[in-house]
């Protein structure tokens, strides 16, 4: 009985095989480094909201304070989303009859919350206190971007574990006098890095990272 | 195709100056190939065959249930408690990387010692290595709880700038026991490719000349490639040898690192190797008996065989033995008072009848193969090997467990009962194993075709008997040694 054998030009497929072979586990490394990611999953997350209220317009135009709405950033974990009565405090004078704001005026009518969507949404196993980054100068721009600048408020940062971390173990690019806090502009365009390493001894900034700082 | 008559000729004693045949009956080496692939070519296995495969399967179908039930449901449906976060799964998974090391060992440190009786076994003991470490591989994975995140077992770089501890034992164990796989894979395949083509050229469908064809990547036997063969396969003797050793070391690191007392021991990583291999000896035995006598052979994996193994398994009871008795002398040398209380508790605490089922059947039963009598009997090894088999699960059970259970602090004492779906676990991966060693015995040639050819006395070339069997001339080796080029 002749011997069986592949023919000739299947050992031009040898290669090949080889090349996914030893391709495969950096593949694989890089699908959970950067497939895994929310930048790659949620990716500048901007959800459709209720009503189209502009940040641009308020913060950026106007000039609204962020804690005229969000008021309770300085003093608990959780910064809240103003209840309508926020808004009819103007908007009963100002554009009272605009279409834009027929469901705020249903809202204030009713009774019935606004559902706004939230677009900052972390883990429910994770607990971010914006009290304390707040009071201790770190700005709202450095994990929401620039507000004032968005019509839509969409992600600006990828809010992922990871990137947490890189802030906590090096603060430094990342602070500023608590009071400036809601200005939304870069820190470093404007305070040295000798400034802001005196801010963090100042302010006592010593941000750890043991997984129960964030996961109780 | 002619058989040869399987009968227990007695080859386990010793002739000075002579050495003992290891392959008997067999006249040339195409019979040898002929009663080796014979249970892969027959139309029909015997009808124990399908009758283990059947019971090895609906095991498996009990796996997929009970592992999909853990999963749907969380680690609660285990019967672990606080303190006792190990029992069976842990339990399980070092019981199964134990057998792993019989294999390794009959073919790595055997092979470099060269002991020419590990061709007869090496092959399915190999298969079995690799069999076991699949199903020790199972319980890490499952018992984690959300297999999905499985994945964080390995430092992979992630989105949460999270790696495994490195200073953990656990993390070691993730690579001792990949490495081990993957070596022991590559082993078993270099092996396997020159008996692959053996299959190739002699099987008779196009489908079974296709997959034995691709898998013995175009082998044609020349010298070259057999040169090259056994360079590889020396380098891979070579890098398994550490690997019987480190493996079982690193995985009582788990333990011993810790600070519990009964789990907390120096003598930990030698202990565990002796046990790893007296454990897979046993294994070896316990299938090998069957599994000569279903496929007819007896010839091949002889009396002597299973005496050394017998021997091996003799010597292992003993370290084992011996460890047993230096943990309760360390236990009193050492004064303390946990240490004390920790093996006090598990010859006489709340399972001293498991720890008294290790010791009969690891320590004293063993004992009987001091006996010649009972090395060379075929019944009385194979009940010895499944005492060992049994006894070695109750070690790792005894060792997790009884640690765990009764702790540091009285108040957190419990009790570990398994429940349904421990049980369920534990027969499946047993049930998994069958199925992977029956699929094996099927398929793949049970002993290495072109080695144990080479310790019969055929394959020296100035071996003059191929006159009496064959008539001067016939063979290219014969003709090769009547020119008696010996210089």
């Amino acid at each position: 009985m002749s011997r069986f054998l592949f023919p000739r030009w299947s050992n031009a497929l040898l290669p090949f095989v080889l090349i996914v072979g030893a391709i495969a586990p950096l593949y694989v490394s890089l699908l959970v480094a950067y497939g895994f990611s929310p930048k790659t999953l949620d990716g500048q997350y901007q959800p459709e909201q209720p009503v189209p209220y502009s940040h641009a317009l308020h913060v950026g135009k106007l000039g609204l304070d962020c804690r005229y709405c969000h008021n309770t950033v300085e003093t608990a974990s959780h910064a809240a989303v103003p209840p309508t009565q926020t808004c009819m405090n103007c908007h009963t004078q100002i554009h009272k009859d605009s279409p834009r704001l027929v469901k705020v005026r249903e809202s204030y009518e009713t009774g019935m919350p606004i559902e706004w969507i939230k677009v900052h949404k972390l883990g429910d196993y994770a607990y971010f206190n914006h009290a304390a980054h707040v009071t201790r100068g770190v700005s709202c721009v450095e994990c929401h971007g620039r507000v004032d600048q968005m019509e839509v408020v969409h992600r600006a940062q990828p809010l992922a574990m990871g990137w947490c971390l890189d802030c906590h173990r090096n603060p430094v690019d990342h602070v500023r006098p608590p009071e400036e806090v809601f200005a939304l502009w870069k820190p470093t365009d404007t305070w040295t890095k000798d400034e802001r390493l005196e801010l963090i001894k100042k302010n006592d900034i010593h941000p750890n990272d043991y997984c129960s700082t964030c996961h109780r | 195709m002619s058989t040869i008559p399987a009968h227990d000729i007695d080859n386990t004693g010793d002739v000075p100056g002579k050495r003992a045949a290891l392959v008997l009956g067999h006249t040339d080496f195409h019979q040898v190939t002929n009663t080796i692939c014979r249970p892969n070519e027959t139309r029909k296995p015997p009808m124990a065959w399908y009758i283990m495969f059947g019971i090895s399967m609906l095991l498996v179908m009990n796996l997929g249930f009970v592992v999909h039930y853990l999963i749907f449901t969380g680690v609660g449906v285990w019967g672990l408690n606080n303190p006792v976060m190990w029992a069976f799964d842990i339990t399980n998974f070092v019981f199964w990387v134990g057998i792993g090391h019989a294999g390794t060992l009959i073919s790595a440190i055997l092979f470099l010692f060269r002991q020419k009786w590990r061709t007869g076994i090496n092959r399915f003991a190999e298969a079995m290595t690799i069999f076991a470490v699949i199903c020790a591989g199972l319980f890490p994975g499952i018992h984690v709880g959300r297999v999905w995140l499985a994945y964080w077992l390995f430092p992979i770089p992630n989105q949460m700038a999270m790696w495994p501890q490195f200073r953990s034992p656990l993390l070691w164990d993730v690579f001792a026991v990949s490495t081990y796989f993957t070596v022991s894979l590559l082993f078993w395949y270099v092996g396997l490719v020159p008996d692959l083509a053996t299959m190739r050229d002699r099987a008779k469908g196009k489908v079974q000349q296709m997959a034995y064809g691709l898998f013995s990547l175009g082998w044609r036997g020349s010298n070259r490639h057999w040169h090259r063969y056994e360079r590889a396969y020396l380098l891979l003797a070579a890098l398994s040898t550490p690997l019987v050793l480190s493996v079982h070391s690193v995985v009582s690191f788990d333990f011993a690192t810790s600070q519990l007392p009964g789990w907390h021991t120096t003598i930990f990583p030698p202990y565990f190797v002796a046990g790893a291999i007296f454990s897979g000896f046993a294994m070896v035995v316990t299938l090998a008996v069957p599994a000569r006598e279903l496929f007819g052979l007896k010839n091949l994996i002889t009396l002597r065989h299973l005496d050394n193994m017998n021997k091996v398994i003799l010597v292992t009871g003993c370290m084992v033995g011996y460890a047993y008795g230096m943990e309760f002398f360390i236990a009193w040398y050492s004064g303390a008072l946990y240490e004390k209380f920790a093996f006090m508790n598990r010859a006489f605490g709340q399972y001293a009848w498991a720890y008294w089922i290790m010791v009969s059947c690891n320590v004293i039963t063993p004992q009987l193969f001091w006996f010649k009598k009972v090395r060379t009997s075929i019944p009385l090894m194979f009940i010895l090997s499944l005492f060992v088999n049994v006894g070695m699960w109750f070690e790792r059970f005894v060792i997790i467990v009884t640690s765990l259970a009764n702790d540091f602090l009285p108040s957190s004492w419990d009790r570990f009962v398994p429940t349904w779906v421990d049980i369920g676990t534990m027969l499946g991966a047993f049930g998994l194993f069958g199925v992977l060693f029956l699929l094996f015995c099927r398929f793949l040639p049970m002993i290495a075709i072109a080695e144990v050819k080479g310790v019969m006395p055929q394959a020296d070339p100035h071996w003059e008997g191929w006159h009496q069997s064959h008539g001067a001339g016939s063979n290219p080796a014969a003709a090769h040694s009547a020119q008696g080029d010996n210089s």
